[in-house]
Parts: C-alpha cells; sequence; structure tokens
C-alpha cells in the first residue's frame, strides 16, 4: 500500500478535515467536503461521539460553525456526555458557532390523517444552520423517524429529499445510523448517502471490549480498506492507522549502544542499528528486564528520551531492583528522560494498548523503547490478531526510527530458539539468555542469535548481575 | 374522504368549552389549504357551542416556531387547549381520525 501522503486524488473530491486523531490519514484528508457521510454502528460505538467531535473539532480547529441535528439526546444530555472529554458544547453555543436542535417525536401523542411531509424538518434544519452558518451539519440519529411516524414510505421519500437537500446546501454532513441485523443500518441508510460510509465496531474478546473502524466505501476517494483499532482517550476518539505503514521505514547505519560494553562489541563494536527492533528472550530469572534497564539507562545517560512499557512491574518496583544492580534510573525518570508506561495487558485490549503506546509515543517522542514483556501481550487475543498487531506495532516504532528492544518470556525448558516463530522472524537482532546449571551452581549466558547486517559475535558469554551492573567477563575454558 | 354525519353514535364526547387549536403549515401549498379547509369544516360541524380559536403558523415564515411544538411533519394540527397537547399530522381528510385525534371520539377501530 501507499504512504498516507503520497496518495493521488482524483479531481473533484475535496477533503473535509475532521481533525479526529487517525480519521484524516486513512481518509486521505477527510470526509467528502459538501456530501452526506454515513457512520454506523450498534449501540455505544462511539457513533455519536464521532459526529459530535466532527462538529466540535470542525469549530475548534477549523473555524467551521456547525449544527448538530439531534434525535436521542436533548442538547444538555449531549453536552454533559462529552463535556468529560474536555469538549464545551454550551461555550461554543455561546460563542454562536453552534447551533443544537433536538427533535423529539412522542408516538403516543399524534394521529395521522391524510397526506403531509416532512418540511417542518428541513425548516429546522434549515433554521440551525443559518443560524451560525453551519458548514458542518450532524444528524443523530435521523433514523428514530421510523419509529416515531408510522408512514416508512414517506419517510424513505423524504430522507431521500433530505439529503439531496443537504448537498444542494454544501455542507458537509455526518449522519449516523444504527446497525442493523444484516445490513449496515436497521433502516438501509446506506441507500441514500452513497457517498462515504464509515462503520464503527464494538465487540468483546475474551471480556476485553475492543473497537475498531472501518471505512466500507469512498466515493471518488482511495481510503485504506483495513480496521482500524479505535480508542475513546481522554481527549475524544483516536484511530490507529497503523496498519497502512508496511516496509517503508527508514533506514540507517548509526549505532545505538546496549548499555553493556561487552554486547556493544559482540555486536561489531557498535551496537544495535537506530530504529532496528531488538528481541531479548529467554525463561524466568535470565536477566532480561536487566538487559533491558542497561539499554535504558545507556539512552538517557545521553539525553536521550526512553519509553519503557512495563505489563507486569510498577515503575517503582523496577527502578528499586534495578537500583539493587547498580542501574540508577530514578534520575532519569526526574529528569523526564524516562517515561514509564505501565498497565495491566489484561485491563484492555491489544488495540488499546496499542493506541496508548501510540499516543505516548507521539507525546514523549522517544528515541528508543523497552516492551517488557512482548509475551504478555500476546496473551490478549487470538493469534493472528496478535501477529498483525505486534507487526503493526514493530512497523510504527520503526518507523519513527524508535530503537525498541522486547523482552520475551520463554517457558523454561522448552527450545529456545524455536519459541515465539511468528516475532522473531519481524527481529532485527535477537539476543538469547538462559541459565544453566554447572557443579552445582547456577550461571548466566547470553549470546547473540542474530543481528541483521553486522557481523556479530557467535560466542556465548557469561552474563553476570553485579552490584554495579551488567558485567560480562572473558570465559576461561 | 371520511363524511362526518356520525356524530349521534355512541361514544360521542361533549366538547369542551374553550379549544386553542395551531395549524402548522409550510407555505400555501395543497395540503396546507385541504387541511384548512378540513379543520374549519371539523370545527364548525363538532365544536358548536364550544369557543374555539385556531391559529396559522406559516413555517416559511416563522421557522423559529416550528422547535416548540416539535413540529417535524406538515401540516400539523396542535391542540393547545384543552390538556394534554394532541398533534395530529397531515391535511385532516379523514374526519374520523381528527375527531379521534382531538379526543372528541373514542377510538373504535384500534384495540
Amino acid at each position: 500500500m501507499a504512504e498516507e501522503g503520497d496518495r493521488k486524488e482524483p479531481a473533484g473530491v475535496q477533503k473535509c478535515p475532521t481533525g479526529i486523531s487517525g480519521l484524516d490519514e486513512i481518509t486521505g484528508g477527510g470526509l467528502p467536503r459538501g456530501r452526506p457521510t454515513l457512520v454506523c454502528g450498534g449501540a455505544g460505538s462511539g457513533k455519536t461521539l464521532m459526529a459530535t467531535e466532527f462538529i466540535v473539532r470542525g469549530i475548534t480547529e477549523f473555524g467551521e460553525p456547525g449544527a448538530m441535528m439531534t434525535f436521542e439526546e436533548t442538547g444538555d444530555e449531549l453536552a454533559d456526555n462529552v463535556a468529560s472529554l474536555g469538549m464545551d458544547l454550551q461555550g461554543l453555543i455561546e460563542q454562536n458557532k453552534l447551533a443544537i436542535d433536538y427533535v423529539h417525536i412522542d408516538r403516543q401523542e399524534i394521529e395521522e390523517t391524510g397526506e403531509y411531509d416532512l418540511e417542518g424538518l428541513f425548516v429546522r434544519l434549515a433554521a440551525i444552520i443559518d443560524a451560525v452558518g453551519a458548514k458542518r451539519v450532524v444528524l443523530d440519529t435521523v433514523e428514530a423517524l421510523f419509529a416515531a411516524l408510522p408512514n416508512e414510505g414517506l419517510i424513505r421519500a423524504e430522507l431521500r429529499r433530505l439529503f439531496r437537500w443537504l448537498k444542494s446546501k454544501k455542507v458537509t454532513a455526518v449522519i449516523t445510523g444504527e446497525k442493523g441485523e444484516n445490513t449496515l443500518t436497521r433502516h438501509g441508510l446506506e441507500e441514500y448517502v452513497s457517498d462515504c460510509v464509515i462503520f464503527l465496531d464494538h465487540r468483546i474478546d475474551r471480556q476485553v471490549a475492543t473497537r475498531r473502524l472501518r471505512i466500507v466505501k469512498y466515493r471518488g476517494s482511495l481510503h485504506g480498506t483495513n480496521e482500524y483499532p479505535t480508542l475513546i482517550g481522554a481527549d475524544g476518539l483516536s484511530i490507529l492507522p497503523i496498519s497502512s505503514l508496511g516496509l517503508t521505514y527508514p533506514v540507517t547505519t548509526e549505532r545505538v549502544s546496549t548499555g553493556v560494553e561487552t554486547l556493544d562489541a559482540m555486536l561489531s563494536g557498535g551496537g544495535y542499528y537506530r530504529g532496528s527492533s531488538v528481541l531479548v528472550s529467554g525463561s524466568a530469572g535470565t536477566g532480561k528486564s536487566s538487559l533491558s534497564a542497561a539499554f535504558a539507562d545507556g539512552i538517557c545517560r545521553r539525553g536521550e528520551k526512553c519509553l519503557y512499557c512495563s505489563f507486569e512491574e510498577s515503575p517503582q518496583q523496577i527502578i528499586r531492583n534495578m537500583a539493587s544492580i547498580g542501574i540508577h534510573l530514578a534520575q532519569w525518570q526526574e529528569k523526564g528522560l524516562l517515561k514509564f508506561y505501565n498497565m495491566r495487558p489484561t485491563e484492555q485490549g491489544l488495540e488499546a494498548h496499542l493506541v496508548q503506546l501510540h499516543k505516548m509515543v507521539e507525546d514523549v517522542n522517544p528515541a528508543a523503547a523497552v516492551i517488557d514483556p512482548l509475551t504478555s501481550l500476546t496473551s490478549i487475543g487470538e493469534r493472528d490478531q496478535i501477529k498483525a498487531m505486534l507487526t503493526r506495532l514493530i512497523d510504527y516504532l520503526k518507523n519513527h526510527k524508535i530503537t525498541t528492544i522486547y523482552t520475551n518470556l520463554n517457558p523454561s525448558g522448552g527450545s529456545v530458539e524455536k519459541t515465539e516463530a511468528m516475532i522473531s522472524s519481524l527481529m532485527d537482532t535477537w539476543v538469547v539468555l538462559r541459565n544453566i546449571e554447572t557443579n552445582g551452581d547456577r550461571q548466566r549466558l547470553l549470546h547473540v542469535l542474530k543481528s541483521r547486517g553486522m557481523a556479530h559475535s557467535s560466542r556465548v558469554r557469561q552474563f553476570l548481575l553485579t552490584d554495579h551492573g551488567i558485567e560480562m567477563p572473558e570465559q576461561t575454558a | 374522504m371520511a363524511n362526518n354525519n356520525s356524530t349521534q353514535e355512541n361514544g360521542v364526547k361533549r366538547p369542551e368549552k374553550e379549544w386553542e387549536l395551531r395549524l402548522y403549515v409550510a407555505g400555501q401549498s395543497a395540503k396546507a389549504m385541504a387541511a384548512f379547509t378540513n379543520l374549519k369544516k371539523i370545527c364548525e360541524e363538532h365544536l358548536e357551542g364550544g369557543q374555539y380559536h385556531i391559529e396559522i403558523i406559516d413555517l416559511l415564515k416563522q421557522p423559529q416556531l416550528a422547535r416548540g411544538d416539535q413540529i417535524v411533519a406538515v401540516p400539523t394540527l396542535v391542540r393547545k387547549l384543552p390538556a394534554p397537547v394532541r398533534k395530529i399530522i397531515g391535511d385532516l381528510s379523514n374526519t374520523e381520525r381528527v375527531l379521534v385525534g382531538l379526543d372528541l371520539r373514542q377510538r373504535s377501530y384500534a384495540p
């Protein structure tokens, strides 16, 4: 797949940026300007949030006033719901940049007799559009009409007219629709809104909720066709466009120290390549975290930033444990060079973790990262899915030239080199740690199993954790 | 079109004294004209003895008024008084249903 940036758009389709993190990348710039877009999905999939964010960001980031017609929530309810995401609807209304009209029809109090049309809806919509000079319009959820009025045929005819009318008003509209059983929307709105259809999915996999977004169609525009992991974060929706990266990352011959002098020497004298992916595998207690910490320590010592993602230990615990072997991480955390991301892997879905990592990388902009252990991420999801997600993660970090250590816990007893075939092939360098028992003594050993693009040592070296750091003495015969 | 010669049937309710009706239309469409004609006729025939006041609101001229009464369909007849508020949508051509909608007659065709 081509890079996002160099996609060529056919003439005619202008884009209306949403400002929603990631969405503009996978749509090649935003929603079709001046046309309606259908956003559909099940209950709780984030339709209303996406629609609201489209309007709010349109106002705050692109200076385009917005109008919202809601059928299920009153303006106040909507404002309350999105207030926690930092969206101040009331403030925007007071600045005369946003107009909301809540349409409520109580079927109980309505009697139908003779011919009618829905001109009232048009009049109201025109009124809020004109009130603020809206360029963006949301209808959430217009399907409520089907429950409110008995004449389905008439509603369909009127909706068709409504979408034509919206086009003639040259507003960029988002229409939300509830997912149907075998159709995208319960009442087949996709028949009328044919320019762009976005599907939001919210499903539960092994008790973990995951959100995904897919562009079902986008007439006249290239777009990413995958399912993109989606997260509702502290400031709205985030969509992870990482699967569109592919094998186009920058390559460099610059080296980054491993934090251990002898290991640098084993890697033809320089350490890891900058931006490469390093797998450190070993069974429990072989020193994987220590090697990772030494690497992080070395990065910070050079004044670069490191992101430390720990899924099993708290930052305090890591700092304490590493201090005991002479690696003092607390100083780097205080200086803001070392950032921890720690969370139990099962607390949320794999995608959610990846979206958050993605966000942290954007925020911190680190030179290096540690994922410790990668194995714990693979415990939450299906094998294929994990592989796809990890590939995305690895590609993403590579693309940002972030040298990353992934630790991998091998079950003890199993053959070291056979394990985790699915990720090892994605790695540039693979360092293997193991324990052996000789003469009633446990010894830690290290060797470099592979390191692409460099003449690495093939020796097995002793690997000592001392109170002043990692030591790898020359082995005596 | 239904006729209105059945006022003597069972289920007839005595009209209330005060009636306040609002007819929402959008421009002088055929539907709007029909609704107005039908409404006048129904009022004359079924609200005799009561005081009724009909207000016509053209949403093309006063769009801001659609919001207050939650108007979506036009024509819509809103019975403001007597309470509770009732809405009848359409050109009011089915007198029987209009009478039911205005609470002047009990529903006889529905469960």
